[in-house]
């Protein structure tokens, strides 16, 4: 008998017009020792199972079926035994560490309620158990930290605090829903380790839900692929990630950008199963026409000289000024030459939006200057330069206004820079643009709301595309979007820089992405320029300690392979 | 046509609550009547042929000595009750939107500028709502219509007094808007859409009122549905107080203080009726507001 066992689990979400089914005949089980991963797209039911687990699944959803078993008791649907087994045989990581503990409470005093609601402990025992959960965690001097609010703890160190608080009251079971997704990479290295130990050390069953292959590829022992609710592929994780049989998995899995080399274009699975070879775009009957294509410079096109930013702290003693006030860049200088793709790299707040804000005027530097064409951006800029940089943006659900057809959302940008134009001609252009992203044309008809995120982030790029820029930013363009469609978002762009001969500016957290989409890589931390390098060159032999680290702790898929 | 009405979800919730159908309709009925008044009422009240002061003092049909041609009574000046509420319920009305557009014009723009541009004039916009709140809206309404009746001659009070009324109410009333409008604008200025239209090099004009505004007049829609019925009330509370609308075009709250005189001789329709009609009004204006914060609200959506 298995430690947990999942048997024909069907969960569905009623809603007024339809019945949604999140979950249809899951089955699978985990024996301790075991780290399970589950993967899937975004809304394929991964974490709706993990929340079923747990009987936490909000109404109007509900287990229509199935059983859920551990050491053969069933926990399904039954309020009384799973609200026992929470906490206690249960443990639970949530994705975001700044928003799972109560912020008005001391670390102590949410590590006792939890241990003394399971465990029968009185304070002082709960209180040296705490600390020491909060040493096997890898928290340093914690007699001391345990007396600090959440706020006082970084990132890291707070999801370290959850997962003290998950293995508590010795659980048999952990669940992790994107455990390190919010987390930087050399900390979700940490924390991965971490979780492997206590697996191997407690004896645990663990399952980790990500979306990320490389975490798969480096923690799990088996892993389940999931499509719209239903489990496409179970299997060793070795099994799996090697030689996937469903179409769902191979597209998955081809689709995960490598680490270890530089590929062209990503390759792309159809529905039935082929690879498609011939993804390219033909832009010779569209806009290219009108607009002629760029000639190759290779002359600098972009000046970034000594660029300081700091951002004041609100703080009402202004000869505290200096302490609170935080250098969001430090003298910050690179150049950008035309048709190129320029990466910029490095961990959250290291600066790298900071820079795309700056050179897109929307916030001021403190010092230092940005070069267009050698014409300083810093002065009251005029709309020919603004037209020839633009930018996508990472979020595509709010970088499109909710209230615009996409038509006057692409039309809007024309009609700006070009007042002259009649509509006839404004119509062919944003036909045109639809077209080469990829869309119908249909779709110039309807609101953002009704698209999927990677259809959104291509209106986005239309968008971007219609002032006919020579300087295109791209600030996280693929982070909230599945792996299959950032890779044709990728491809997307990689077609339109060869093709318009754009200079593009990518700004990325994702190593094995940066990999396939630069020229040239800038690595940035903490608001320092670390080192600038050609890629290839930055890959395989990284100067800068910085780098090193960086390269060698990102999860990697090929370990498996 | 009904059918996608009712398919978006604000339409369901519609025909799904009680409260918002049946006050929905007390609402559409008066609004249609009021401004249907000529062919509705069966008399010009402000006709002097019809009027003769021998029907005066009918009580309504029901009661001892009642009239069938007058349904409700009638008042002092033999004038039909139930067509002076409702020529009077056109006033009302009239006010109340008139007064609640002007507010939603001055609050809106000022919030959303105070909003978008921040800094020292957010800072004296704000302040400046904080200090009009303090003061109660009726108190407010009060002050500047002395100030109006002070400035303007006295031949020109009757014909003015309309004006100043929309104009007293408004001033009111507009720093609930400003400071809806403030916050909501908060929201959607950090959103990226909003950095794509800087980027592209839209003027702050065009991004606050072509991409903003659109984006934020769900709860400027409520406020103003629910202000509606508060406008309403405070017109008939300053009408009431004597400083309103004039007698000679009576509003619901002139009509209620001509009949309070009557009140203890014991023709109590006279002031009762207009009362109740006010109140029917107002609270049916209110229902339909608190229904729309709730459907336009996911977060107070019940599972």
């Amino acid at each position: 008998m298995s430690f947990l066992e999942i048997k024909n689990l069907n969960i569905s979400y009623l809603t007024r017009k339809e019945k949604i089914v999140a979950s249809k005949n899951v089955e699978f089980s985990l024996e301790r020792g075991e780290i399970l991963g589950i993967v899937g797209e975004s809304g394929s039911g991964k974490s709706t199972i993990a929340n079923a687990i747990i009987n936490l699944i909000d109404p109007p959803g509900e287990i229509t079926e199935g059983s859920i078993k551990i050491d053969n008791e069933e926990i399904c649907n039954n309020e009384e035994i799973i609200q026992k087994a929470r906490g206690k045989k249960i443990g639970f990581v949530f994705q975001d560490p700044q928003t799972s503990l109560n912020p008005l409470f001391k670390i102590k005093d949410q590590l006792i309620e939890t241990i003394q609601t399971h465990l029968k402990l009185n304070y002082d025992q709960a209180l040296q158990r705490s600390i020491q959960l909060l040493n096997e965690v890898g928290i340093e001097d914690a007699e001391k930290r345990i007396e600090d609010y959440p706020h006082q703890f970084s990132g890291g160190m707070r999801q370290r605090v959850v997962i003290a608080l998950a293995i508590s009251c010795e659980p048999d079971l952990i669940i992790a829903d994107e455990p390190t997704t919010a987390l930087d990479v050399s900390i979700q290295y940490q924390i991965l380790q971490l979780l492997k130990d206590l697996t191997k050390k407690r004896n645990l069953g663990v399952i980790i839900i990500t979306h990320d292959m490389g975490v798969i590829a480096e923690t799990t022992n088996k892993v389940i692929i999931m499509r719209n609710g239903v489990i496409v592929e179970y299997g060793l994780t070795k099994d799996v990630l090697t030689n996937p049989k469903s179409n769902e998995g191979k597209s998955l899995i081809i689709s995960v950008p490598p680490t270890n080399k530089k590929i062209s274009r990503f390759k792309l699975i159809n529905p039935e199963g082929g690879e498609i070879t011939n993804d390219s775009l033909n832009l010779t009957n569209s806009i290219i026409q009108n607009w002629g294509k760029r000639a190759v410079t290779k002359d600098k096109l972009l000046e970034i000289k000594n660029l300081t930013k700091i951002f004041d702290s609100d703080s009402i003693i202004k000869s505290k000024k200096e302490i609170n006030s935080l250098k969001a860049l430090d003298n910050v200088s690179f150049n950008i030459f035309e048709g190129e793709s320029f990466g910029l790299v490095g961990e959250s707040g290291s600066g790298k939006s900071t820079i795309a804000k700056i050179i897109t005027n929307l916030i001021k530097p403190s010092s230092g200057e940005v070069f267009y064409e050698n014409i300083s951006l810093n002065q009251k800029n005029n709309n020919k330069i603004r037209g020839q940089i633009q930018m996508i943006f990472q979020d595509p659900y709010s970088s499109l206004n909710p209230r615009f057809k996409v038509k006057k959302i692409i039309a809007e940008p024309i009609k700006f820079f070009q007042k002259n134009l009649d509509k006839k001609t404004i119509e062919n252009n944003v036909n045109d643009l639809i077209d080469i992203v990829g869309m119908t044309r249909q779709s110039l008809d309807r609101y953002p709301h009704e698209f999927s995120g990677g259809q959104r982030q291509r209106i986005s790029i239309a968008r971007a595309l219609a002032t006919r820029p020579r300087l295109l930013i791209c600030d996280e363009p693929t982070s909230a979007l599945d792996v299959s469609i950032q890779a044709q978002i990728l491809n997307l762009l990689k077609d339109l820089q060869e093709q318009l001969n754009l200079t593009i500016l990518f700004i990325s957290h994702d190593l094995p992405v940066i990999r396939q989409m630069c020229d040239r890589i800038a690595v940035l931390k903490n608001g320092n320029l670390c080192e600038i390098e050609n890629t290839e060159i930055l890959f395989n032999n990284p100067s800068h300690q910085y780098t090193k680290e960086l390269i060698n702790l990102m999860p990697k898929i090929e370990t498996i392979l | 046509m009904i059918n996608k009405i009712y398919d978006t979800d604000i339409g369901y919730s519609f025909f799904n609550s009680k409260i918002a159908i049946i006050s929905s309709s007390i609402f559409l009925i008066i609004f249609l009547c009021s401004f249907l008044a000529e062919i509705v009422a069966p008399y010009d009240p402000f006709d002097p042929l019809n009027i003769s002061l021998m029907d005066a003092f009918i009580p309504p049909v029901w009661s001892e000595g009642g009239n069938a041609n007058f349904f409700l009574g009638t008042d002092q000046q033999g004038r039909d009750m139930f067509s002076t509420m409702i020529y009077g319920s056109r006033i009302s009305l009239i006010v109340g939107f008139s007064s609640i557009i002007f507010a939603m014009i001055l609050g809106v723009s000022l919030g959303i500028t105070a909003g978008y541009i921040g800094g020292r004039y957010e800072t004296i916009v704000m302040r400046l709502t904080d200090v009009q709140l303090t003061i109660p809206s009726i108190l407010m309404a009060l002050l500047v219509d002395g100030i109006a009746r002070a400035i303007i001659s006295k031949s020109m009070h009757d014909e003015m007094a309309i004006y100043v009324l929309i104009f007293a109410i408004g001033i009111s009333e507009w720093p609930q808007f400003a400071r809806v409008t403030r916050a909501s604008t908060l929201v959607e200025k950090n959103k990226e859409y909003i950095s794509a239209s800087k980027i592209i090099g839209l003027s702050n004009i065009l991004i606050m009122f072509k991409h903003i505004l659109p984006n934020i007049l769900r709860p400027i829609l409520v406020i103003a549905t629910i202000g509606l019925a508060l406008a309403i009330i405070t017109e008939s509370t300053l009408s009431f107080l004597g400083v309103g609308i004039p007698p000679t075009t009576p509003s619901l709250g002139t009509l209620i203080r001509f009949g309070n005189n009557f009140l203890f001789s014991g023709e109590w329709w006279i002031t009762f009726f207009p009362a109740i009609f006010l109140v029917v009004l107002a609270l049916s204006i209110n229902l339909l507001g608190d229904w729309m914060r709730d459907a336009l609200n996911p977060k107070l959506k019940k599972r």
